[in-house]
Order: C-alpha cells, then sequence, then structure tokens
C-alpha cells in the first residue's frame, strides 16, 4: 500500500513538473571537441524524472534545464570530470550512468572479468580431467 | 554433490533480493546534501521583487525550505499541513518558488494562504538545481547552523509530519 | 455478460490445466496408460478455452466495451481498429492473457508433433507445461482479470499510449512471447527427463527442434524491439540496455548456449547435466523477465503499471519453478553417466566454451542489471547502471566468442591436430585482416581502429564458417551433389552463424560512424553533413483519427540529384493530450536517412533531428539471417516423421520406469 501511495505521488509529481510545452532548444557549438564532449555527456546523465532515459532521450523539462547546464559548463571550459562532480554533489551518484569506480562498485567492474576467468579455469579443469579418465563409460 | 545446489544458492540469493525490491522504491533519489552546509544563494523576494532573500536570512534556527509551485498539483494536497503546521508550532519555514511565473505564485498563495515567513522567487531554476531538485514538492529541513539534516521528497501528508518531522525539528532545537 | 464468459472461460482452462499435469505426471511415474492418455486432449481443451477467453476479449476491444476496466483503460472510440486489436495486450492483464494463450499454443503443437515420443515421457512433457498453465491462469484469476468490470462505465476510454499505436506493437510483443513462452517447451522437456531419472540423449535429439524453433522467434522478437524503438522514438537509437530489454537478452543469450550444447549432447552424449541446467535457466530468465516488467522493482520504460502483490505472485512462482526444478537437479544430476570423452583440442571443447562464454555474457547483463538492487538492498547507496557500463564490459566479453567460433567450426570431434588447424586458421585470419584492414582504411576517416575490429571479426566468422563447407566438399568429385546430401541444419548453422557477423558489421559500422544532428529549422533553411543536403520545404498542418500534427517535408539532395523527400510529423494525440513524434526515414541497404521534427521554438522555426546511420538495418538483417539459420535447422530432414516411423518400431521397447 505504501508504495502504492508513493508511486502514485511520484506519478504526481511527474505529472506536474512536465508542462505542456516542452523545450527542445538546438545548442551550439564553434569548438567540434566541445561538441562531442556534450554530446556525449547528456547521453551518460540520468534524467531524473524519466523511466529510465539519459538527458539526450528526454523532453522533459528538468532534462532541458540540466542539458543547458552542461552546455553552460562547457563552454565556460570546465572539464568533464568538474560538470560530473557537479552534478554528482547535487543529485547524487545515481544520476550517472556510468558507475564511478568506487569501493562499492569494484565488484560490478571487475565481476565480468572475474567471471571469465573462473569460467574458463572450471572448463579447462573439467576438459583435462575427462580426457585423462581411465573409467569406461557408455 | 555440494556442487549441484550451486545453481540453486544463487537462486535463492536472488529470490531474497527480489523480496527486498519488492519493497522498495525504484524512482526515490536520496539527497547527497545530508549533513551539508545548505547551498549558497541569493533570489529575489517573490512577494518583493526589489529586496533579496539569501540563504543566510534563513540560516541560524532550525528552519524548513519548501520547494513548490503553482502549476504543482501535489503541492495543493500539503498545503493544508503546512499552513496548520506552521500556526501551531511557529516554524521557521520559508519558500522556494520553483520555475513559476511571479503572478500566478502570487494568486496561487492568495487563494491556499501563506504560510511562509518569505518566499524566494526561482524562475530559472538555477538554485533549484544547486539543491538537487527534481520534483516537486520537496522540503529541506535546515539545523541551527544552516545544515541540511532532512529532506523529504514529494507532498507531506499529517502522519509523516507528526511522526517524522515535528520530532526531527524538536531533536534539532534542542542541539546548541 | 459475454465478459462474464470470458472469465468462466479461464476457470475452465484452469480446470482443464489441471487435469492436463496431474494426471500424465502420476500416470508417468505409475505406469498408468489412463492417466497418460489425458494429457492430450486435456490440453487441447485447455487451448480451446483460452483461446475463446482471448478472443472474447478482443471482441469487447473491439466493439469498445468500456464496462470492462482493462477496455477502458487502454482504448477509447476514435482508436483505429487495428490498435484497439493490438491493445488487448498493451498493458499487464491482456499481455498476460497472450502470455498464456502462447503458451498453450506451443503446448497443442507439441500433442500434435510428439509421434516419436514414448508416451510416459510426453506424459511428463505435457504434465509440467500444464503447471506453468495453471501458475499463469492462477495468477490472471487472482489478481489480474483481464475481465474485470468497471462501474459507472466511462462513456470513453483512457486511449492506448500514443507510443503503442504503431505496427510495431501488432507484432512485437506476440513475436517476442513465442520466443520467451517457447523456452517452456525446452524446459518441460529437461524436468521430464529429470523425472525419469535416466538422461539418455534421446530426450536432447527431441529436445533440439523445439528449442531452435524457440530460440528463432526470440531472436526475430527482439530484432522486431530494436526496429520498432528505432523509427518510434525518434532518437536514432536502438538498444538501451534498458532492464526489461536486458530481460529479452538474457534468455537469448542462455537459448544460444542452450542450442550449441544441445549439440553436443545429441551427437556425443556429452554436457548432459550441463545442458538440462541451461534449459531450466533459460526458462528461468523468461519468467525473470515477466517478473521484472511487472513488479515494479526497476525502473524502465516498458514497465507495466504495477502493483506489489502482482510482483509477489510471479516471485512465488519463479520460486516454485525455478526452485523446484534446481532442487529436482540437485537429485537426479549426479547420477547421470557421461558420453564420449574428449581431448582439448577438439570440438567438444570449443561448445563447452561457447556455453561458459555466453553464460558469462548473461551473467554480466545480469549483474548490470540488478546491481542497483544489490547496493540498495546492503543500504551502501544508490547508482544507476546503465549504456556506458554495459558497453563497456559486453563487448571485451563477446570478442572471445567470436574468436573460438572461427576454431569451433572448423575443429574435429574428440582430437585434433593443432598444427594442422592452425595453418588452416592462419590463412583465414590474414585474409581476414588484410580485407578488414583495407575496407576500414579506405572507407572511413576516424574511429578507423574500431571498425577495423567490427569487419575483421565478421570477415573471420564468415570464411572459418564456409571454409567448413569447403572442407566438406573438397576431396568430392561431384561438388554440387555433395553440397546437396549435406544437412539442412549444417546450413543453419552457416546461415546463422554468417547473420552473426552482418549483425556485427552493423553494430559497429553505425555505432562507430553514426551522424546526428540537431538544430533549428525554418522554411527554405538548408543543412549539409554526410554528403547529404536537407532543404526544408514545407511546415503543414495534418490531421489523423486520433491526432493533429504539423507535418515537416525535406528533401534530401545529394550530388545536386534528390535522394529522397523525407516527411516527419509531430503529432498531439487527443485523449492523452500527449506529444509524440513519427520520424522519417529513407532506409537503405548501406544507409538509413532519418528525421525527427522536434518541437516549435520562436518565430517560425522548428528543432529538428537529422540523423545519417551508415549500415544501421544490418543489425536486423543479421538477425534475421540467424533466425533463417535456425529455421532452417529445425527443417532438417532427421526430424521429418516418415523416416523416423521405421526406427520408432525397434527402438520402443523402452520399458516404463
Amino acid at each position: 500500500m505504501k508504495i502504492l501511495y508513493q508511486s502514485i505521488v511520484l506519478a504526481l509529481i511527474i505529472f506536474t513538473t512536465h508542462k505542456s510545452f516542452s523545450n527542445d532548444e538546438p545548442v551550439y557549438f564553434t569548438d567540434k571537441n566541445q561538441e562531442q564532449r556534450y554530446y556525449s555527456l547528456i547521453e551518460e546523465v540520468r534524467c531524473l524524472v524519466c523511466q529510465n532515459q539519459s538527458l539526450a532521450d528526454s523532453n522533459a523539462p528538468l532534462a532541458q534545464d540540466l542539458r543547458n547546464e552542461i552546455f553552460k559548463m562547457i563552454k565556460s571550459e570546465k572539464s568533464n570530470s568538474q560538470i560530473i562532480e557537479f552534478l554528482v554533489e547535487r543529485y547524487g551518484d545515481f544520476v550517472l550512468y556510468r558507475p564511478p569506480l568506487k569501493d562499492n562498485t569494484w565488484l560490478l567492474w571487475f565481476g565480468p572479468f572475474l567471471f571469465l576467468i573462473i569460467a574458463v579455469t572450471t572448463a579447462i579443469i573439467f576438459i583435462k580431467k575427462q580426457s585423462q579418465n581411465n573409467t569406461i563409460d557408455n | 554433490m555440494i556442487r549441484y545446489l550451486f545453481p540453486l544458492t544463487i537462486f535463492v540469493g536472488l529470490t531474497v533480493l527480489f523480496i527486498y525490491g519488492l519493497q522498495n522504491d525504484p524512482r526515490y533519489v536520496p539527497s547527497p546534501l545530508i549533513n551539508k552546509i545548505a547551498p549558497e544563494f541569493t533570489l529575489p523576494s517573490l512577494h518583493n521583487p526589489e529586496s533579496n532573500i539569501s540563504v543566510d536570512d534563513i540560516k541560524g534556527a532550525v528552519s524548513l525550505i519548501n520547494v513548490w509551485a503553482s502549476w504543482c498539483v501535489a503541492c495543493r494536497l500539503e498545503h493544508p499541513i503546512l499552513n496548520e503546521a506552521v500556526k501551531k508550532y511557529h516554524l521557521n519555514l520559508y519558500g522556494l518558488n520553483y520555475k513559476d511565473k511571479r503572478t500566478n505564485a502570487l494568486i496561487w498563495l492568495e487563494n491556499l494562504g501563506n504560510p511562509y515567513i518569505e518566499s524566494a522567487y526561482d524562475e530559472y531554476g538555477n538554485v533549484g538545481i544547486d539543491y538537487g531538485v527534481y520534483g516537486v514538492p520537496e522540503t529541506f529541513l535546515l539545523d541551527k547552523k544552516g545544515v541540511i539534516r532532512y529532506k523529504h521528497i514529494g507532498p507531506i501528508d499529517k502522519r509523516q509530519f507528526d511522526d517524522i518531522i515535528m520530532p526531527l525539528i524538536k531533536k534539532l532545537e534542542q542541539e546548541s | 455478460m459475454i465478459a462474464e464468459l470470458g472469465h468462466f472461460s479461464l476457470i475452465l482452462a484452469l480446470a482443464m490445466a489441471i487435469i492436463q499435469s496431474t494426471f500424465p505426471i502420476v500416470g508417468a511415474a505409475t505406469g498408468n496408460l489412463t492417466y497418460m492418455s489425458l494429457a492430450r486432449p486435456a490440453a487441447r481443451l485447455q487451448f480451446l478455452f483460452v483461446s475463446i477467453s482471448f478472443g472474447i476479449l478482443v471482441y469487447s476491444f473491439l466493439i469498445n466495451d468500456f464496462s470492462i476496466s482493462y477496455v477502458a483503460n487502454n482504448s477509447n472510440t476514435l482508436l483505429p481498429w487495428v490498435y484497439r486489436f493490438s491493445a488487448v495486450w498493451g498493458a499487464h492483464e491482456g499481455s498476460l492473457l497472450l502470455w498464456t494463450l502462447i503458451l498453450s499454443i506451443w503446448t497443442i503443437a507439441v500433442t500434435f508433433f510428439s509421434h516419436r515420443l514414448p508416451e510416459y515421457f510426453l506424459s511428463r512433457v505435457i504434465g509440467v507445461m500444464g503447471l506453468v498453465s495453471i501458475g499463469f491462469l492462477l495468477f490472471m484469476l487472482f489478481t489480474s482479470n483481464p475481465f474485470e468490470r468497471i462501474f459507472p462505465v466511462p462513456l470513453d476510454g483512457a486511449d492506448l499510449n500514443p507510443l503503442l499505436q504503431d505496427p510495431g506493437l501488432i507484432i512485437h510483443p506476440p513475436i517476442l512471447y513465442m520466443g520467451y513462452v517457447g523456452f517452456s517447451v525446452a524446459f518441460g522437456f529437461a524436468i521430464a527427463a529429470l523425472l525419469g531419472g535416466n538422461l539418455d540423449t534421446t530426450w536432447a535429439r527431441w529436445s533440439r527442434p523445439w528449442t531452435l524453433l524457440a530460440w528463432m522467434f526470440l531472436t526475430i522478437g527482439i530484432a522486431l524491439g530494436s526496429w520498432w524503438a528505432y523509427y518510434e522514438l525518434g532518437w536514432g537509437g536502438w538498444w538501451f540496455w534498458d532492464p526489461v530489454e536486458n530481460a529479452s537478452f538474457m534468455p537469448w543469450l542462455i537459448g544460444t548456449a542452450l542450442i550449441h550444447s544441445l549439440a553436443a549432447t545429441d551427437k556425443r552424449e556429452i554436457f548432459k547435466n550441463w545442458t538440462i541446467l541451461l534449459a531450466i535457466c533459460a526458462f528461468a530468465l523468461s519468467l525473470l523477465g515477466t517478473f521484472l516488467v511487472r513488479s515494479g522493482v526497476i525502473t524502465s520504460v516498458h514497465a507495466f503499471a504495477t502493483d506489489p502483490t502482482r510482483g509477489i505472485f510471479i516471485l512465488a512462482l519463479l520460486t516454485i519453478f525455478v526452485g523446484g526444478s534446481l532442487v529436482l537437479y540437485a537429485f537426479r544430476a549426479p547420477s547421470t553417466k557421461s558420453g564420449g570423452k574428449f581431448k582439448l583440442l577438439s570440438r567438444e571443447t570449443f561448445l563447452l566454451f561457447n556455453s561458459i562464454l555466453f553464460l558469462v555474457a548473461m551473467l554480466t547483463v545480469l549483474l548490470g542489471t540488478i546491481y542497483p538492487l544489490i547496493i540498495e538492498a546492503l543500504n551502501l547507496g544508490k547508482l544507476s547502471v546503465g549504456a556506458p557500463y554495459f558497453n563497456a564490459v559486453f563487448v571485451p566479453i563477446m570478442t572471445p566468442v567470436i574468436i573460438f567460433l572461427g576454431f569451433g567450426v572448423l575443429t574435429k570431434w574428440k582430437q585434433d591436430d593443432f598444427s594442422l588447424l592452425l595453418k588452416q586458421l592462419r590463412n583465414l585470419l590474414i585474409a581476414s585482416l588484410f580485407i578488414g584492414i583495407s575496407i576500414g582504411l579506405i572507407f572511413f576517416e576516424n574511429n578507423q581502429l574500431k571498425s577495423i575490429a567490427g569487419i575483421v571479426a565478421a570477415l573471420w566468422i564468415s570464411t572459418t564458417t564456409l571454409y567448413s563447407l569447403f572442407v566438406k566438399v573438397k576431396n568430392k568429385k561431384n561438388k554440387l551433389a555433395a553440397m546437396r546430401i549435406i544437412s539442412r541444419s549444417f546450413y543453419g548453422m552457416l546461415v546463422a552463424h554468417i547473420g552473426f557477423a552482418v549483425c556485427i558489421v552493423g553494430i559497429t559500422i553505425t555505432s562507430q560512424h553514426s551522424v546526428d544532428i540537431h538544430q533549428r529549422m525554418k522554411i527554405g533553411d538548408v543543412i549539409e553533413f554526410s554528403n547529404y543536403q536537407f532543404h526544408l520545404k514545407d511546415l503543414k498542418t495534418v490531421s489523423g483519427p486520433n491526432y493533429e500534427a504539423t507535418e515537416a517535408i525535406v528533401d534530401v539532395i545529394k550530388n545536386e540529384k534528390l535522394v529522397t523527400t523525407l516527411r516527419s510529423q509531430k503529432r498531439i494525440y487527443a485523449v492523452r493530450n500527449m506529444p509524440m513524434t513519427e520520424a522519417g526515414i529513407d532506409a537503405g541497404f548501406t544507409r538509413d536517412i532519418y528525421m525527427a521534427l522536434g518541437e516549435p521554438l520562436d518565430n517560425e522555426s522548428w528543432s529538428v533531428r537529422l540523423y545519417h546511420k551508415p549500415f544501421v538495418r544490418w543489425i536486423w538483417l543479421g538477425a534475421i539471417l540467424m533466425a533463417i539459420g535456425g529455421l532452417l535447422a529445425v527443417l532438417d530432414k532427421r526430424y521429418r516423421l516418415r523416416t523416423l516411423k521405421k526406427k520408432i518400431i525397434t527402438v520402443n521397447n523402452e520399458a516404463i520406469p
């Protein structure tokens, strides 16, 4: 019941933050590098009022606001890490689609390679064992 | 023999995780500003465009900053609670009028009551971004030192106010 | 009245499902032929009742019966009839009914195409599938009744979400479900084999065509989803690593491992336990997908409106089916006897590597998808795991797959000679590198390294696979005749692997070389990029059956010749007052040109997105080829009933355990 209520409330919040007009104002860069940085960055930042969309893919007003912020920061020569720090300071790690490498994401980033090593090793051990097995089956 | 139970063990772990997940709200974003000093801002006052209000005016006593807007349907739900609470407990309640039109905001307060000591007019939402606002309404609780101690996301209902916010306010009042 | 009939029909279906599962399974365990003989008729009756129910829901949508809550929530009088039809599976309750219908379709298919299966085995398969049916029917009847009434009856419905008012919705979910649900057959076979206690390889042989068919549907279903997102959402993206997309991809990854493992078990009687486990895993992941979409545990653009009770119910289903089968597995698996031995350098080894690499791939996707949940549960914070993560880890995991594919198709069974194999492969590798690097350097100005890597990978796969065909006929005098007698499943493998290569080319080139322009345009403006000129000719108002739109008409010119005229609309759907973009796409074999009209800005300008997407169609073309490959393998002559009837007479003396 609590979840239902919270969902309704959040839905109301989302509903009320979506105004009937949306800004989809394109941004213009003179510097190609800056332009590339902008387009990569907005793919990596989550739109917090959407159901799992990046700033690049979203029409929500908050997404437009945050895109503008990122645009202004790139124009004022801020680095990518400064921009990311700005966002994380205010919204937390949740806002990044690329989880930063920290203590709590160690398993995430190295897990796949660990799986790979364990799986391949186990397979090779199994293959070696059965190829030398002396008992005759079937 | 044990290794045949391995897949089952993994599955049991996953199930436990999902049971937790069912009680959890995946869209709730906890604030990284908790236990940090409230971010600086200086904005024009909603009622008085000539004068400014800054966060320093708010710091110094236990206060609440409530982010609201006239276009926000959920804000209407919590407004009566705020009105009542301010009257009853003499709270230091400030408003942050978020991405609104001045005239609409003023009319809204006239119709529904104005519990705020003052409201700051954040026309473009820049201060909202500094406070990590992603939806309206949101409410911040500051202690005497101006540190954000609690953030409430969504409209506050009576039960939440009585059971969570008011006890916290009392506790913060005790602090030096 | 008719809605109540639909509801009652579901209850009858449940009764049939209960008969379909209890009697045959008990019968198989006790040798009771009468009980076992109930399997087929009960299954067919269940199908009848589920179809009636489904038909009634379709009818209710078509006649706009808004007294049914589900219809009122998902339809509208203005909604074109074809979308009223597809709205049946547009939301939770109806899509569950579709799931159940498709499960009953697979079940009766098994009842019809299983003459060569021993009665006791078939009974168990049908019985297990019946248990799954029971689960879903109960789920519907208890928590998600599509025939729930609503009082007072609304004058009109809330309309189908405009994003779903599209041909994609008509085909994507049914085909995807054919895949998902199809793995229940493989699951049924696996459980039947475990219940029987002796994992001889015949179950693997019987299971293969069914599993291939399900895999084929899932491949097409995922490709359809990707293609649909591409043209519908207006961002030119085709895969977002959204949790629900991942939920469809994971069974596909395990399904791929499964079809390869089944081949090994069938041919060499090895990996028996492993294959069973993969079959259980594939179906478990299908159920997991169903859980993730409907439970509210993760945020996703695909998520149905959720209710924790429903989440709990599906989790319970998951626990019973997956937990139960894994317990059964733990009991039966230790007594399995293994078949032929093989050395480290052998085809068996590479098939095993295929299995484990795809397993690792699946675990990687699973880890990324549930990691936020794990971290939150352990109170270690809240984070997001999105496309940047998956793209970063998935490619390195796939790389060994691609490398070993080349080895696997050419290595002999049991044992092979390393130096001989190396010689064959070395030449093919050199050819792939040479051609790949040349193409990369000639045609691409930037991002050359990654493009070359993708092309070389595709060439490696194609040349080694084609070479395996060459090896089969090179010593024959009449090559054409030799090619004709090669089994269809071999050609299936060929086509599927080449499809994989084509897919890799599409993914590589489009991700490295797509151009994405976002600018303001007014009538008369020209934007130029990638050797194309885009002229905005006109902006006009257009009316649709349930929407109003502004349409932008853009001429695309290359080398002073008109290539195409693109039309893109920004629609406002009346009922929900929701805006939506219809993209204008000029599709081509080597490139797509894509336009999405944005929002009106001040004065007469609009924001417009223009894309040049080279080789993007190769992604779905590759998927189609993989599916065709699967189909070819299913149509292999060895599964033909006629040629096998002779074998049945001699082989079917098996004692009923």
